[in-house]
């Protein structure tokens, strides 16, 4: 699997150093997706602030494309993202740009927290960003709808739940697999090695030509990741069920959950 | 894909793993023979037996999630262990690990496609799943006081490792009959010696003028469906001699053991229905066959290198003793029979540890210990020993910050609760949780301070099978379903009297106890042993007097402890009172359900 040449080069994510040349050549634009308050104590030189909640308040193409257009991102502007939420936040904003048709974005392969824990330079001069034109082309076969779900499962297509085993086990959609968001991180980066994350899902039998469609609890961030995950894979048949779980049962959709089993009493939190 | 190198430093001067038990290769036959099994290319049972031989049970009521068990020979473990423990249980698992009655770590609810990934990481920190399950030698226990203890002749733990060394992935033990237990003891009180295949406590005779080293060993015993206590094989057994035991009596019940009926295939069976005078010479036998085939080609290696303390620094600062200091010392600390030393036991709830708190604990074993290491104990425990004394509040303190400070480890507030429905196919009561609620009742009450109830034990399994060890406690309790009319509710058979030490005794049958009626039991025998002890008698030693009939003025016998539970235990109709319909941590009404159970498979 994942032999795919594509004729996009651009990776999920790039590495500290690689993102600090970036941000000298001044080549890069960089968003904070952390709250304001965290934002203004201090943040990656040259980052705007673009807290997940005012993206949730409103994420129409149009709201977004205006973010981006204010933020200074063109078409061909490289854009990465960062979190201190272990990329789920982040990975959330990429697949929004990537969505209204914004090819050249990418994940910091690490957080805020362990990006001042090595030392890099951070800064809380916040930048004037001056405001550019963006074209507004929708990509919706990255996006999953609730009417879209049953029908792909039905012709093949694979559902990945990325919430937590305990929350997946009491309640989840039909025949999802559960690939809790904890399995896709290793140490302090916020994706595992290539091949790491290549074993998981070979052992999974999933394969570089499945399609897939990513949920989660609510808002679609930890699927967000999940996505980010398989497309650091090459796998470029991933969807992302982004109105999630909360939006499924308040449709009162179909639950499937494991029965007969007090499995919450062995958690000691 | 590069990713940004982020070193994460370590004290350098923390002892590592000694042996490593892992092998990376077991892993990834594992991650073959999952994707062959879900292929259809070999059977469910064929996958099971080998599912097992590499510790990873079935879960409730599915094959598709594993409980998979680690082999943890003594007990031993080291702070990067535990790390990785933490970091698979957050990855694979619930974010919580579990101790077991049997000094082991299980991870629950485990994708069985994850489970080679598991394996993998315990590899790369020299741990294994090996042989944890199935019909082989289980992990060999050895007291978490040994090395420490006051009465103890001399540390076994040397001799655990080693048997482990020579029995682990031994073609010998692959397909026994059924599993297979070896438990080592420090001394008659802190171990099981006597309720195990083979149990083993030190001895020092002098034969010829010279001290010799050897040890007392139990054969025979065993918790269950049916509980046997086990008979001493001679009065000494030499260390020259303990491998060739060992061989010998695994190899009697390899080739006798019960083969047909799963149920009674245990060898505590084949001791009973042959006799004890039979199986003793023939284990004696085959002893002296083997010392003559094999005496060049079998050896024990034993390291008996001394243990190499380090120093810890303490530091100079006076601590201000913490809220809760005195009471958590005298109920969670051992006095080692080395000078300054103590030995600091962790109350869990169920043996159940979150990730975050392994990682605390790894810390502070780093920090505090002498030995650099963690024992898991018999009773869903962990320990560390080699703890300077005036560190004490210091640990304490980092303790409370993680809500590992709780009270009433050494007592009877510490409750052990095998998983019962939380994850065992064969579970008809949550035991789990209700010792969690029992033990959260008692350290409010503050049971743990009341000398007369330390020595007691209360110990619950979801069904007649014993992985709670019910019967070898005080007050020990198993599960099972109860009916009014058409409802049911759980319900639990009562025994009493039970103990594990030189007067091995399993407990006594006594009266069922709905599980709702659990905690009020428990304080009402406590209220008539208050008004029927002698002067200075423990509640232990009292039931043991009731069982011999003369428990008091007012109590005769059991069957008036039974009498005076009446009202207790009495069901009320499901109309007056839903909630005894259901079991802990259930919503709706009870009914009972299992699968088959893997134990036997």
């Amino acid at each position: 699997m994942c032999g795919l040449s594509k004729e996009k080069t651009t990776q999920v994510t790039v590495d500290a150093d690689k993102l600090r040349s970036e941000i000298r050549d001044k080549s890069v634009k960089v968003l904070d997706i952390r709250k304001e308050e965290d934002y203004k104590q201090g943040h990656i030189t040259g980052a705007i602030n673009l807290p997940l909640a005012s993206l949730l308040a409103d994420d129409s193409p149009e709201k977004v494309l205006q973010y981006a257009q204010s933020f200074g991102i063109g078409d061909e502007t490289p854009v990465v993202v960062y979190d201190d939420t272990f990329g789920a936040l982040a990975s959330r904003v990429a697949w929004t740009l990537e969505y209204i048709g914004h090819g050249d974005v990418s994940l910091l392969d690490i957080t805020y927290g362990t990006w001042k824990k090595l030392g890099l330079e951070t800064s809380s001069e916040i930048p004037s960003p001056v405001k550019t034109n963006h074209s507004l082309k929708l990509q919706p076969q990255i996006l999953a709808t609730s009417d879209y779900l049953v029908p792909a499962k039905e012709k093949g297509a694979i559902l990945v739940d990325n919430r937590e085993r305990l929350n997946f086990l009491e309640q989840h959609i039909p025949g999802a697999i559960n690939i809790p968001y904890r399995m896709l991180a290793s140490g302090q980066n916020i994706l595992r090695p290539r091949d790491d994350l290549k074993r998981l899902m070979q052992n999974r039998n999933i394969n570089a030509d499945s399609e897939i469609i990513t949920y989660c609890g609510s808002v679609g961030t930890l699927s967000g990741l999940g996505y980010y995950a398989l497309k650091s894979l090459g796998m470029s048949n991933v969807k992302l069920y982004v109105r999630s779980f909360k939006e499924w049962k308040s449709l009162e959709k179909p639950i499937e959950k494991q029965n007969d089993a007090n499995y919450w009493d062995l958690s000691a939190e | 894909m590069s990713n940004t190198s982020v070193n994460q430093s370590k004290p350098d001067n923390a002892p590592t793993h000694k042996v490593n038990w892992g092998r990376l290769e077991e892993a990834e036959r594992f991650s073959e023979l999952v994707k062959q099994y879900r292929q259809g290319k070999i059977t469910r049972d064929d996958f099971r037996r080998f599912r097992l031989q590499h510790g990873a049970y079935g879960s409730r009521m599915t094959d598709d999630y594993s409980m998979i068990r680690l082999k943890l020979p003594a007990g031993e473990v080291y702070a990067e262990q535990l790390e990785k423990v933490a970091d698979l249980s957050e990855q694979f698992s619930i974010g919580s690990a579990h101790v077991s009655t049997r000094q082991n770590f299980q991870l629950h609810w485990v994708a069985l496609e994850d489970v080679s990934e598991v394996l993998r990481g315990l590899a790369e920190v020299g741990m294994t799943t090996r042989e944890a399950c199935g019909n082989s030698v289980r992990s060999i226990m050895c007291s978490p006081l040994a090395g420490v203890c006051q009465d103890e002749i001399f540390d076994p733990t040397p001799y655990a490792v080693a048997a482990t060394k020579f029995l682990l992935r031994n073609p010998m033990c692959q397909s026994l009959p059924r599993k297979f237990k070896i438990n080592f003891t420090c001394c008659e009180k802190h171990g099981m010696a006597r309720m195990v295949d083979i149990g083993l406590i030190p001895q020092i005779v002098e034969i010829n003028g010279k001290p010799q080293r050897g040890f007392k060993i139990f054969l025979g015993g065993g918790l269950g469906a049916q509980s046997f206590v086990g008979h001493q094989l001679e009065q000494f057994t030499s260390e020259d001699e303990l491998l060739h035991t060992i061989v010998s009596v695994i190899r009697i019940f390899d080739r006798l053991g019960n083969r047909e009926n799963m149920a009674r295939a245990r060898m505590r069976y084949l001791v009973n229905e042959m006799g004890w005078e039979k199986f003793q010479n023939l284990v004696l036998k085959e002893r002296a066959m083997l010392k003559m085939l094999l005496s060049i080609l079998i050896k024990l290696e034993v390291d008996k290198t001394p243990e190499v303390l380090r120093k810890i620094s303490i530091s100079s600062e006076i601590p201000s003793v913490p809220q809760g200091f005195a009471r958590w010392k005298k109920s969670n600390t051992f006095k080692q029979k080395q000078p300054g030393f103590s030995s600091v036991f962790l109350t869990l709830e169920s043996g159940d540890v979150t990730s975050t708190q392994l990682r605390a604990i790894a810390e502070m074993a780093r920090e505090f210990t002498a030995d650099g290491q963690i024992r898991n104990g018999f009773t869903q425990d962990m320990v560390f020993r080699w703890v300077r004394d005036e560190d004490l509040p210091r640990i304490y303190s980092k303790l409370l910050e993680v809500g590992l400070a709780n009270p009433g480890a050494l007592t009877m507030a510490s409750v052990v609760g095998c998983s019962g429905t939380t994850s065992c196919n064969l579970a008809l009561t949550n035991s789990h949780r209700l010792a969690k609620e029992v033990q959260r009742k008692f350290l409010e009450l503050k049971i743990d301070e009341d000398d007369d109830l330390r020595n007691s034990t209360i110990k619950i399994s979801g069904c007649p099978n014993s992985c709670g060890q019910h019967e070898i406690a005080t007050i020990g309790f198993y599960g099972g379903g109860g009916r009014l009319g058409k409802d049911m509710y759980p319900l639990y058979t009562m025994s009493l009297g039970g103990r594990s030490d030189e007067d091995t005794t399993l407990g006594h049958s006594c009266t069922k106890v709905p599980a709702k009626r659990v905690i009020p039991t428990i304080l009402k025998i406590v209220e008539i042993f208050k008004s029927e002890k002698r002067q200075g008698e423990t509640l232990d030693l009292w039931i043991r007097r009731v069982i011999q009939g003369n428990g008091g003025p007012k109590v005769s016998s059991l069957e008036t402890i039974k009498e005076l539970l009446k009202p207790v235990v009495l069901a009320p109709t499901k109309d007056q009172d839903e909630d005894f319909y259901a079991d802990y941590g259930g919503d709706g009404s009870y009914h009972t359900k299992t699968g088959r159970g893997e134990c036997a498979a």
